[in-house]
This record gives C-alpha cells, sequence and structure tokens, in this order.
C-alpha cells in the first residue's frame, strides 16, 4: 500500500520492541464486542490508475462551468484564478503545514494570515478583520451571536435580501441560542424596510449587498438608525469583487461585515470550501469569533507575528468561548490572499468594472427578449429577472439546449411565492457570445 | 488590608472598599494582557463575578470578596494591564465598591492568615 | 606546461577562530532563508499582475460608486511568486519532516486527492446549477456517506459541516432537535470530562447547554460511578472522545453508552480520533448516537495552515430524521439534494451552511478511500497505533509516560515529571526540538495531564523517521538531565525566529498593517 511505510518486518521488529506479541495486543482495551478480524465490506485498496479512472467517470457526469454558456450566480461565482495562486498553495510549506501554533517556524504561514487581515480590512473598510472563518454563511451567523454578545440584546432583524441560505444558517444557529429572529418578506428592494422593525431588543439588523436578488443599496440610512436604537450594523456581501468598485460598508457605517471570500482566488468546488471574511470596528474585537493573527517581537527584536488575543477561544475559554471554530479556511485565505496581491487595488477596480460592464450587456440582451422583465434596478454583476412561467422549469429547459441559465429563486426560497423569478451572474470569463447565445436560446424557448 | 481565598484583597476607607487582586495572584498568572473593569453602577453580591483577568494563555475571573455598588473603576488598566503585575496590591486595582453589608469583612483574612494560607498551598 | 593558477580554493580554508565567529547578516537575510517585507511595504500601490480589459465607467451606479482608495498593493507575477515562495520557507510542513500534533493527525497528504480534486467536472461546478447536470457530484457524496456509514457502522450521516467543530454542533443540534421533539427540551445540561477538547464545551455552550465536567480516573478513562452520579432527567448528552485525548480507547464506552441511554441522554463521540481504529473498531458497535469524523485528519486531507477541515456527522438512527438538509437521496441511478426541511427532510433541524459541505474535501476523502480500500484502511489504524507504542517504548525509560500501563492507541501521552529539577520545561523542551528539525508535540494538553506533551506519529512515518525521531528526543532528555539548560532556555536558536513576545502581541494588539510616519530617531 502506497502510502504506509513500515514493513512487515518493520512490525515485527516494532512489536518486539513495544514487547506485545501481536499487533490485537494493542487493541486490548476494544470491547470483545467491537473487536473486528475482518476488513469491512467496502472494496479493497486501488492503484493510482484505478483510482483516476473511477474519479474521472464521476467527474465526466457533471457539466463544467467552462463547457458552455452558464449564469449561474447567488452567492458563488465563477471568476478567473490566475495560474499562480494554485501553484503556491500546492507548495508543501503551505499545504501540509498546521495552524500556527509554533511561531518560530510558521512565521510564513502567520505572515500571510497578516497581510490577509489588512487586505480583508482594507476592502470591507473595516478597522480590523480575522483570520477566516469557514464561509459566508456561517461568518454571518458568527456575526448575529456577536452583536448579541455586545448589545446583550436578544433578537436580530433580517432583510428579506439576504440570501434565504445564509439566513437558514442564521435561524439554525440562533433558534439553537436562544436568539429571536425577525426575517423580513424577500423583495428586490428590501433593504431599506429593515429600519422600521428595529426596536429596544434588537441586536442587530443584518442587511446584504449586493443583496441576493443583485441590487445594490447604500446602507448609511440603515447604519444610522440601527445605531441610533443602539443595534449593530452588520452587512452581508456573498460578492467580494463588488468591493472594488462599490463604496465598502465600513464607508457606509457597518459595525460588523461579514462576506463570502470564494470569488477571490477561489473555485466554485460545488460550494466549498470557501472562505469566509469577517471584519469589524476594533472596539468589538474582543467578542471577535475565530483567530487573529497580530504583529509583535522576537527574543531579539526581530518583527514576527503570532496567533493573538486567544482567550476569546475555545482551547483556552472553553464553554465561554466567543465561538467554537478551531479549524478555519487557512488555506482558502491564503488562495484569497495571493490573488489579492496579484490584482492589487488597481486591478481589483479593473476588474469589478469589466464585471459590471459584462453585466450591463446581459441586461440590456435579455430586456430586448420578450417576455421578460429586468427587476433589479441597480446592480453590480447579478441581477433577478422576470419570466412567463415557472423558472425552474425554464432553467431545466434551457439546460437541455446547452445554457445554464441562472438559479430559480424559488430553489433557495420555495415559499417566497417568487416562481417566476430567476437570478442570472456574469463575470469577466462570460464571453460576449455567451451572453448572445443565451438571450437566443431564451428567445427561442420562451416562443415555444 | 484583608484577603479571600481566591486572592481579592480590599482596602476599606469609610464605606468604600477598593479591590484587586494579590501580589501572589499576579505572579501565578504571569504577565496580564487584559482587564475588563466593572461598569460603575453595577451592583454585585459577593463571590459573583467582578472583573475579567487575562493573561496570554488564560482569562479568569476576579470576584467580589464583598457585596455593593461599583463607584469607581480603574479605567487606566486599558491601556496599562501591565500595572497589575508591577503594583498588584496598589496601582493595580479593580474597583472601588461602595459597602451594603460591611460586616462580610468579618470573615475575610488578615494578611498574616492569608500568608499562612499561602503556605499551605 | 600551461598554468592556470587564478582559480578559486577547491576546499575550505583552515578557518581557525574565524569558525567560531557569529555575527548577524547585514540584511536580516540567513543564506537561503530570505528576510521578506510585507506586501504594503514593497511600494506597489499602482501596479497588477493580472492582465485585463479595459472597461468603462459606471456611470449608472451613481454615488454607490467607491470614490476612496482602498489601499491595496499589486504585485506582478515574478514579484508575487517570490513574496510566496520566501515565506513558505519559514513554515514547517509534514511534507519536511515528522509533525507529531497530538490530536491533530498530522499525515502523509497524497497528492492524488489534489490531482482529482482539479478535475473540472469537480472544481468547476456551482453548488446551484441543475441538479440534472451535476449527477456525477452528487454520486459522489452518495458514494462517500456510504464509506463512511459502513466505516462506522451507522445508518445516517450528515455530510455539510466544514470542520470538526461544526460537526459537533450538528451532533448537538440534531440530539436537540430529538429531545425536542420528545418533549424532553427541559434536558440542558451535557456531560464531558475535563480531558476534552475545548470545542467539545464551547459547542455546547453555543447550542445553550450547561456544560458539567466528568470525572476522570486514574488510568485516564472516564469515572464510571461519577458519570452515573451526574447522568439524570437534566441531561441532554455526554459529549466523550474515544479514543480520548490521553491516547487512551475508553474500555468502559459501552457501559458508558448503556448509562447514557438508560437515563434518556445521547452519547456525542468526539471522532477526532477516529484514525486510531477506523477500518478495525466501528462506533456504531459501541452505542454511539452521533460522531464528527474529520476528514482533513483520519482521511488524509490536507490542513492547510488551519484549514478548510470537513466534519461530516453520522447519526444513530434516533437521531438520523434531524440531520440537516441538504441531505442526498437516491433512486436507482439518480441522485438527488434535498434542499428543504420537507418530504423525506421534514424533521431536518435546519441548515449548517449555505450550499452542501466541503465538496473539494469530499473528493479528496473519496479518493483516499478508494486508494487504501477497507483492507488498507484497516492497516492504516493498525499502523498509526504500532507507531505510537512503538514510541512509547522507547521514549519510556528516558520521559515519564502518564499512563504507563497498557498500551495507547494512536498517540503517546507524556508528563512533566521527568523533568522536575532540571530547570527545563515542556515548552522549553518543545521549543528544542524545533531545533533538531522536529515539529513540537502537543503541549500542555489534555489538561488533566501537568505539562503534557502529547506524540502522535501518525501510520505514514517509517521506521527510520520514527527512530531519527526517537533519537533525537533522547539527546534531548539526556540533554536535559545532564544540566545542559541554555540548550533549552534560548531555544529555538535555529529556526526563522527566536521566541516571540506573546505578551506585547496581547497587551498592545496590531491586528492589520498601517502606514507609519518615519519614527524620529530619538526613539530608537
Amino acid at each position: 500500500m502506497r502510502y504506509l511505510p513500515l514493513t512487515p518486518e518493520d512490525r515485527a521488529d516494532m512489536l518486539g520492541v513495544i514487547g506485545a506479541e501481536s499487533i490485537d495486543d494493542l487493541f486490548v482495551d476494544v470491547p470483545a464486542v467491537a473487536r473486528r478480524a475482518q476488513p469491512v465490506d467496502l472494496p479493497f485498496h486501488a492503484g493510482e490508475l484505478e483510482v483516476e479512472r473511477e474519479m474521472l467517470g464521476l467527474s465526466r457526469r457533471n457539466r463544467a462551468a467552462s463547457e458552455g454558456p452558464f449564469f449561474v450566480g447567488a452567492g458563488a461565482y465563477r471568476h478567473h484564478v490566475p495560474a499562480t495562486v494554485d501553484h503556491i498553495i500546492q507548495r508543501s510549506e503551505f499545504l501540509t503545514s498546521y495552524t500556527p501554533y509554533q511561531p518560530e517556524i510558521a512565521q510564513g504561514t502567520l505572515q500571510v494570515l497578516f497581510e490577509f487581515q489588512t487586505q480583508v480590512a482594507a476592502l470591507t473598510g473595516m478597522e480590523v478583520a480575522n483570520a477566516s472563518l469557514y464561509d459566508g454563511s456561517t461568518a454571518a451567523a458568527e456575526a448575529v451571536m456577536m452583536a448579541t454578545r455586545v448589545t446583550r440584546r436578544n433578537k436580530a432583524v433580517l432583510s428579506g435580501g439576504v440570501h434565504p441560505q445564509y439566513v437558514g444558517t442564521v435561524e439554525t444557529l440562533a433558534h439553537a441560542a436562544g436568539v429571536a429572529t425577525d426575517r423580513l418578506t424577500a423583495a428586490i428592494d428590501a433593504e431599506d424596510a429593515v429600519i422600521a422593525a428595529i426596536d429596544a431588543d434588537t441586536a442587530c439588523v443584518v442587511v446584504q449587498t449586493p443583496n441576493v436578488f443583485g441590487t445594490a443599496t447604500d446602507v448609511s440610512k440603515i447604519a444610522a438608525a440601527a445605531q441610533a436604537a443602539g443595534a449593530l450594523l452588520i452587512v452581508v456581501t456573498t460578492e467580494a469583487v463588488s468591493y472594488g468598485l462599490l463604496k465598502s460598508p465600513g464607508e457606509m457605517g457597518a459595525d460588523i461585515v461579514v462576506a463570502e471570500g470564494q470569488s477571490i482566488g477561489n473555485g466554485l468546488n460545488f460550494g466549498g470550501p470557501y472562505v469566509g471574511l469577517f471584519a469589524c470596528k476594533e472596539k468589538y474585537v474582543r467578542q471577535a469569533p475565530g483567530r487573529l493573527c497580530g504583529e509583535t517581537v522576537d527574543a531579539e527584536g526581530r518583527r514576527g507575528f503570532v496567533l493573538t488575543l486567544s482567550t476569546r477561544e475555545q482551547h483556552i475559554r472553553r464553554d465561554k468561548a466567543t465561538s467554537n471554530i478551531c479549524t478555519n479556511s487557512g488555506l482558502c485565505a491564503l488562495a484569497f490572499s495571493i490573488h489579492m496581491s496579484l490584482l492589487g487595488e488597481k486591478g481589483l477596480r479593473q476588474l469589478a468594472l469589466v464585471n459590471h460592464q459584462k453585466a450591463v450587456k446581459l441586461r440590456d440582451a435579455l430586456a430586448a427578449v420578450p417576455g421578460v422583465q429586468v427587476l433589479t434596478p441597480r446592480f453590480f454583476n447579478e441581477f433577478a429577472i422576470k419570466v412567463p412561467g415557472d423558472a425552474a422549469e425554464l432553467v431545466e429547459t434551457l439546460a437541455a439546449n446547452g445554457v445554464i441559465a441562472g438559479v430559480p429563486f424559488s430553489r433557495l426560497d420555495p415559499a417566497a411565492g417568487l416562481d417566476d423569478v430567476l437570478l442570472v451572474a456574469v463575470t469577466e470569463t462570460t464571453p460576449d457570445t455567451d451572453i448572445a447565445l443565451f438571450s437566443k436560446a431564451l428567445t427561442k424557448v420562451l416562443a415555444q | 488590608m484583608k484577603f479571600t481565598k481566591d486572592h481579592e484583597w480590599v482596602e476599606v476607607a469609610g464605606d468604600v472598599a477598593t479591590v484587586g487582586i494579590t501580589a501572589y495572584a499576579a505572579e501565578q498568572l504571569g504577565d496580564v494582557v487584559f482587564v475588563e473593569v466593572p461598569e460603575v453602577g453595577k451592583t454585585v453580591k459577593q463571590g459573583e463575578a467582578l472583573a475579567v483577568v487575562e493573561s496570554v494563555k488564560a482569562a479568569s475571573d476576579v470576584y467580589a470578596p464583598v457585596s455593593g455598588e461599583v463607584v469607581e473603576a480603574n479605567e487606566t488598566l486599558g491601556d496599562s494591564p501591565e500595572t497589575v503585575n508591577a503594583a498588584p496590591e496598589a496601582g493595580g486595582w479593580f474597583a472601588k465598591v461602595k459597602l451594603n453589608n460591611p460586616a462580610e469583612l468579618n470573615a475575610l483574612m488578615d494578611r498574616d492568615a492569608y500568608e499562612a494560607f499561602l503556605g499551605t498551598l | 606546461m600551461s598554468m592556470n593558477n587564478v582559480g578559486r580554493p577547491t576546499r575550505p580554508e583552515a578557518a581557525g577562530d574565524a569558525n567560531d565567529y557569529v555575527h548577524p547578516t547585514l540584511t536580516g537575510a540567513r543564506g537561503l532563508l530570505q528576510d521578506e517585507a510585507l506586501i504594503f511595504e514593497l511600494n506597489a500601490w499602482d501596479k497588477t499582475g493580472v492582465d485585463l480589459p479595459e472597461a468603462p465607467a459606471a456611470d449608472d451606479l451613481g454615488d454607490l460608486v467607491r470614490t476612496s482608495a482602498i489601499g491595496l498593493p499589486g504585485l506582478s507575477e515574478p514579484e508575487a511568486v517570490r513574496h510566496y515562495v520566501r515565506l513558505s520557507q519559514k513554515n514547517h510542513a509534514i511534507d519536511l519532516a515528522l509533525y507529531p500534533l497530538g490530536s491533530c493527525t498530522m499525515k502523509h497528504n497524497p497528492r492524488l486527492n489534489e490531482k482529482m480534486a482539479r478535475l473540472p467536472g469537480f472544481s468547476d461546478i456551482h453548488p446551484l446549477q441543475p441538479q440534472s447536470t451535476v449527477q456525477g457530484a452528487i454520486e459522489l457524496m452518495d458514494r462517500l456517506a456510504h464509506w463512511l456509514k459502513t466505516l462506522t457502522g451507522m445508518p445516517a450521516v450528515a455530510l455539510s459541516p466544514k470542520a470538526g467543530a461544526h460537526g459537533e454542533l450538528c451532533g448537538l443540534l440534531a440530539i436537540r432537535a430529538a429531545h425536542e421533539a420528545a418533549g424532553n427540551g427541559h434536558r440542558k445540561t451535557v456531560l464531558a470530562p475535563t480531558s476534552a477538547h475545548g470545542t467539545n464545551p464551547a459547542t455546547a455552550a453555543f447550542c445553550g447547554y450547561t456544560v458539567v465536567e466528568i470525572a476522570q480516573t486514574d488510568d485516564g478513562r472516564v469515572d464510571l460511578a461519577d458519570l452515573e452520579a451526574k447522568l439524570g432527567d437534566h441531561v441532554a448528552a455526554i459529549m466523550v472522545t474515544n479514543p480520548n485525548t490521553c491516547g487512551l480507547f475508553e474500555r468502559d464506552v459501552v457501559e458508558i453508552a448503556r448509562l447514557t441511554h438508560a437515563a434518556g441522554a445521547y452519547f456525542y463521540c468526539d471522532g477526532a480520533n477516529f484514525n486510531a481504529i477506523v477500518g478495525r473498531v466501528r462506533p456504531g458497535d459501541l452505542g454511539v448516537d452521533a460522531m464528527h469524523i474529520n476528514l482533513h485528519k483520519t482521511f488524509s486531507t490536507p490542513h492547510g495552515g488551519g484549514g478548510p477541515g470537513a466534519g461530516p456527522v453520522v447519526l444513530s438512527a434516533a437521531l438520523a430524521p434531524f440531520a440537516p438538509t441538504p441531505w442526498v437521496v437516491s433512486h436507482e441511478h439518480t441522485f438527488k439534494l434535498v434542499e428543504e426541511a420537507k418530504g423525506p427532510a421534514a424533521q431536518a433541524f435546519g441548515r449548517m451552511s449555505a450550499f452542501h459541505g466541503q465538496m473539494g474535501m469530499f473528493v479528496r476523502a473519496y479518493a483516499y478511500m478508494l486508494s487504501h480500500g477497507a483492507d488498507g484502511l484497516k492497516q492504516v489504524a493498525e499502523d498509526a497505533v504500532l507507531n505510537a507504542n512503538y514510541i512509547k517504548a522507547r521514549l519510556s525509560d528516558l520521559m515519564s509516560p502518564a499512563f504507563p500501563n497498557g498500551p495507547c492507541m494512536h498517540e503517546a501521552l507524556f508528563d512533566d515529571a521527568w523533568l522536575e529539577g532540571t530547570g527545563v520545561t515542556t515548552l522549553d523542551f518543545a521549543k528544542a526540538m524545533i531545533d533538531e528539525g522536529f515539529h513540537p508535540m502537543t503541549m500542555y494538553f489534555p489538561l488533566v495531564v501537568h505539562g503534557a506533551m502529547l506524540i502522535e506519529p501518525t501510520e505514514t512515518e517509517s521506521k527510520q523517521e520514527l527512530d531519527r525521531f526517537v533519537t533525537a528526543l533522547r539527546a534531548l532528555a539526556g540533554a536535559a538531565k545532564g544540566g545542559d539548560v541554555e540548550r533549552f532556555k534560548g531555544a529555538p536558536y535555529h529556526a526563522p525566529l527566536k521566541r516571540l513576545d506573546e505578551t506585547q502581541a496581547a497587551r498592545k494588539p496590531r491586528l492589520r498593517w498601517k502606514p507609519v510616519a518615519p519614527a524620529p530617531l530619538a526613539a530608537e
């Protein structure tokens, strides 16, 4: 077996050193009822070639985004990732190291985390950022829990523009923690409606921009209203590239910003692993979840980095920790940071403009299709359209015609009564010819 | 100055008690990096958590040695937590509590008794 | 003859005193080890390493457009490659040498897994594209689920949790939902041993449970009498790691399960140490109700400097109906993800995250399982346990094993009794290991053992590497006992940095780079 270095002779020698007759002697503490002499009922080992063949077979039964017109977004976006990113994250020293518990031999990882935190803080317009959480949705849930600790209040108001699966994630955790949630009706331009829902029990309001329908919103008024009522404003972003074009949540007054960082440096990967960005005002940092990397010096006064403020964390604070998170998204954060370093401010702004330009082109193309109505007034790189009939059926029909058209809103929220709403997204990877193919196919299918 | 078995000290002037942690506790904690002092106006009962003191590797509650209302907190510890190590039984005090049951003081140890108690640890 | 006498010397000159000349370099670099600035210090504010087409300004967005500077440097491709390669060389890695962090299972990460995860049919598919276009992906999830269920002897698995702690949360939420459905919502206590991972009490508290500690016996196991005394109508669950964090199998685990069930509570098993028993012992045979499996431990997906992980949770029949969405269901050769809490998933407690879980990790773990097979995985457990016992046997005369009697499982636990009087602490000893080229073992955990040193070699170490490690540790132990204290107190001497000042980092947190004005000379 190629992953196991011990030879039968090694094993015999080692048992001799230990003073055991057989390997079974080392499993004596296992109750007899659970001891198994034989392997479980699964196939036996396979060579690299056989495994590759099997995996290739499974992979070929999926239609990759690169295979043709593709307009799916709604929380995960297909961007081009420079080859350098994947090369560097596969370096042994990054790929096969652990959480940097021994800073003297983990400065590579730690300096990357420090740079990552600085990049995330700059992008979101916030004072501090942590070293990542699992993904955007779990980061949103963590942010709500943090707001209840900061405000000592017990209710979260969620706008109807927040991604329904994010809402589901927040509600699941909030229910367990005894935190009330007030989720407002899903609507294209939903964000401002949260203001009326803020009351004296409100720990936080959660809004998303661009929201799940693609609507970009200036949340300054919401920030002012929330803070006047003693609540925190949590801003969610699922498309991090939008920060290259739109005002940052920090500029608009957010207290906590959570975002899905997948768009930068990370592939679609069928939904994971992704990377949760988490940033907040500095005064709240001791209530923040997850790891933080900080600057210090070594015994000779040289600059170095360590994990810090660890007394917030589970391995020290145990049942009083700010979160139970341990493993986060280190390698995805590295990918994010490398891609961000390659883009720089100049590249990110350009990338964002290209994305927006593509979306405007798609909007113009789809608006010309008879029966289609564009619903989202101000968007970054995705928007909602209203189609005649059921959007889910339309998506299946278009898929059969070679076009992956987007996400029917009913898939995310079947109870919303928005069965005729389709979410469509583009990125810099979408050729103009694919936009033309989409509108042509849509025209044809709707005419039938 | 009076002491508790949890290594808090209390010094009373009039009806106000100044509270801190002992030199022994400060040494055991190691370098103090953060102190969370109580809000002025908070009422505490004897034995309840009054403040939090953190080193790099541990977070510990400081218990109120007496019951009463917090009338002053040592806000300078926010910027200079190292004072707890440098002067635990002076400038490193945590809070001043207006006593509402001075009789509680009687059960606390004096310095000799506390020193003797440390000898048993 | 023609004679060229201007060549360079080809042997080191007898340097005499120069051999003892130790000096800092003039640049901060040390040979191959470069001193690398932060990206923010490279004066790269106006550069980019990505070529993009031109695009017009977004006039349609009005005052939503950002006008302020963001503050992000850009590096050309060669600069970026250098920056990260230089940084990488300051990291220890399992690809470099033994990484014996107990409880972390730092085993070899096969590169086949990486190759498979990058197949476009896995890496370039969207979680929300039509299910008819991702049948192979859903089938892979179904097959992974089948392997996990078979290896654990459990009837159901929730795949979506994103790491071990997230899996714990998933398990406890299923337990909570089951209690609520049965009208037992008043059960609000979770019992966990003092030796538990910090995530256990943190997770329980996150779910609104109060944590009560269970005592441990002198031989490092759950104290049954204490458990029995603390069980009752208020207890929702127990959380027990098995093999436990002392590296020992809970030999009374069947009785633990029986007592727990008799009290109406559920048995959550922390599966962080499943590597010790995979393919040999099925937790389902022990009475477990829920257990997370760290794919980044037992099933070889890389740790990546702190993640991503994946923490699928296997569930007993009693808990299965409450598993979070999405569920994978198959009918003949068609596979479906049930994403809403209705139909077969009507009792699902909610969802752990957006989308379907860590697919990239599923692909890697499945490739690893296929590679090993049922026979290879059984050998994994046996070799992991053999390696740990070998280390324990070869060090026990010099160091003090915390539980000398009987075998350990996949990790060997020592305390610091053997260092008494040497002036060397567990921390010092660990730092000296760095100088010898090894990553330190897990220190000061579990909390129940004084100055704990928890060594987990894993099954992917050869006997030669184990012997090299043992030889190094024996030499260090000899040095500590021989009074060579300086070797330890200042260690590491040969790492990229010396010991870091964690106090300063925590007292005055600097969590991001900030532009600084040039410091006045007087400040130096």
